[in-house]
């Protein structure tokens, strides 16, 4: 019986799966090569390997610091470091926060935060649209949070770039404002599919807006089904309190699994 | 244009591989879900590549489509995007090709 659809007959099925299927069987050491040319040098390599691998050091940075590192992507203007602001004042060193500012130019969100009162370094990209980990382990060796803190690492903001740097985050957080389109979690879906977390802020201007926030979730359960929702108002206050309850739940949890 | 960045990454670990010798090709696989652009990084290639053992080889890209696992029903399925549904219903999918982002092997010119 035909083991495809199950039809009775021994015939021929097309059988269009694309995935590849890698060249891996084991060449004995006498069996002679005849694949041309004979230069070829099969890599098979991550493109993004190194950054990677870095990634993978500030993890452990944190971990054996047990530090929650959070990394903050959005479109900009969305709202990240006036969030910032406000979860300084609110935490009041509840638990210690720290900031990494990354931006293409000026030093503006980094005096922010300084004036906010928590310790901050400021990452300059240059022309650079993202973040990577060798500039994040460069901003830790500058910042050297505290053991127990928490590290925010506020990326450039762009919602495209930022998605495939690994930067050794426990979490990405993408705050993602009202005053932008319900479509933007489909518009923009490997940043969305990659957070842990998405806060939707500037809801004190839900009365003013057109916004529909129910199909601005189901956008985002397209993209990403598991991720959890916070909806706040930076501004106002409003959802601040169940946002530093998630950080100090993240935070045991980042230190409870640094030992296991 | 994070496509600069991966590009600088391609050069830079072909190089390694390359162990001196000039390379001649190089090929990539680049999937069509993966979130990088094949014709920018073909647009920063050559520049990137000038005055390395990467100088004036050729760019081979691999673009497989996207494939997911429906987590609800088991089907395998073509996904064109990273939103569409699997038919019973359910986002909650294993991606299972077109996420790659990878130096699939290089080719190394003839020794002198």
């Amino acid at each position: 019986m035909c083991a495809i659809c199950g039809c009775g007959e021994d015939h021929d099925h097309d059988h269009d799966h694309a995935h590849s299927h890698p060249h891996d069987h084991d060449h004995g050491p006498g069996h002679s090569h005849t694949h041309a040319p004979t230069n070829l040098v099969e890599l098979e390599t991550r493109i993004l390997a190194k950054n990677d691998l870095l990634a993978q050091k500030n993890r452990g940075w944190f971990a054996g610091r047990e530090i929650l590192a959070l990394n903050l992507v959005s479109a900009p203007g969305a709202g990240k470091t006036t969030l910032l602001e406000r979860t300084i004042a609110d935490l009041r060193g509840e638990p210690p926060l720290y900031v990494i500012e990354g931006d293409q130019a000026t030093a503006n969100d980094a005096e922010r935060i300084r004036r906010a009162g928590a310790p901050v370094v400021q990452v300059n990209t240059g022309t650079g649209c993202h973040l990577d980990a060798g500039m994040v382990a460069r901003g830790l060796a500058e910042l050297r949070p505290c053991p127990g803190a928490v590290a925010m690492i506020e990326n450039v903001g762009n919602l495209v770039c930022p998605a495939l740097f690994d930067l050794g985050e426990a979490a990405k957080i993408v705050i993602f404002s009202v005053t932008e389109g319900e479509d933007k979690p489909v518009k923009y879906p490997h940043m969305f599919r990659a957070a842990g977390l998405v806060i939707l802020n500037k809801i004190d201007l839900l009365p003013h807006l057109d916004f529909d926030r129910e199909r601005a979730l189901a956008n985002l359960r397209r993209a990403n089904p598991a991720a959890e929702v916070l909806a706040v108002s930076a501004r106002s206050g409003e959802g601040l309190g169940a946002w530093c309850d998630w950080l100090r739940r993240r935070l045991a949890a980042a230190r409870e699994a640094a030992f296991a | 244009m994070h496509e600069l960045a991966l590009t600088c990454a391609i050069v830079e670990m072909a190089g390694e591989a390359a162990a001196g010798r000039r390379v001649a090709r190089v090929t990539l696989v680049i999937g069509k879900l993966s979130g990088a652009m094949p014709e920018a990084i073909r647009f920063c290639f050559d520049e990137v590549a000038c005055g390395t053992l990467l100088d004036g080889a050729a760019l081979a890209i691999v673009e497989p489509e996207g494939r997911a696992l429906c987590e609800e029903c088991g089907r395998e399925f073509a996904t064109p995007d990273l939103w569409t549904a699997c038919r019973c219903g359910s986002f909650a999918l294993t991606r299972l090709q077109g996420e790659e982002l990878t130096i699939e092997s290089i080719e190394l010119e003839e020794a002198a």
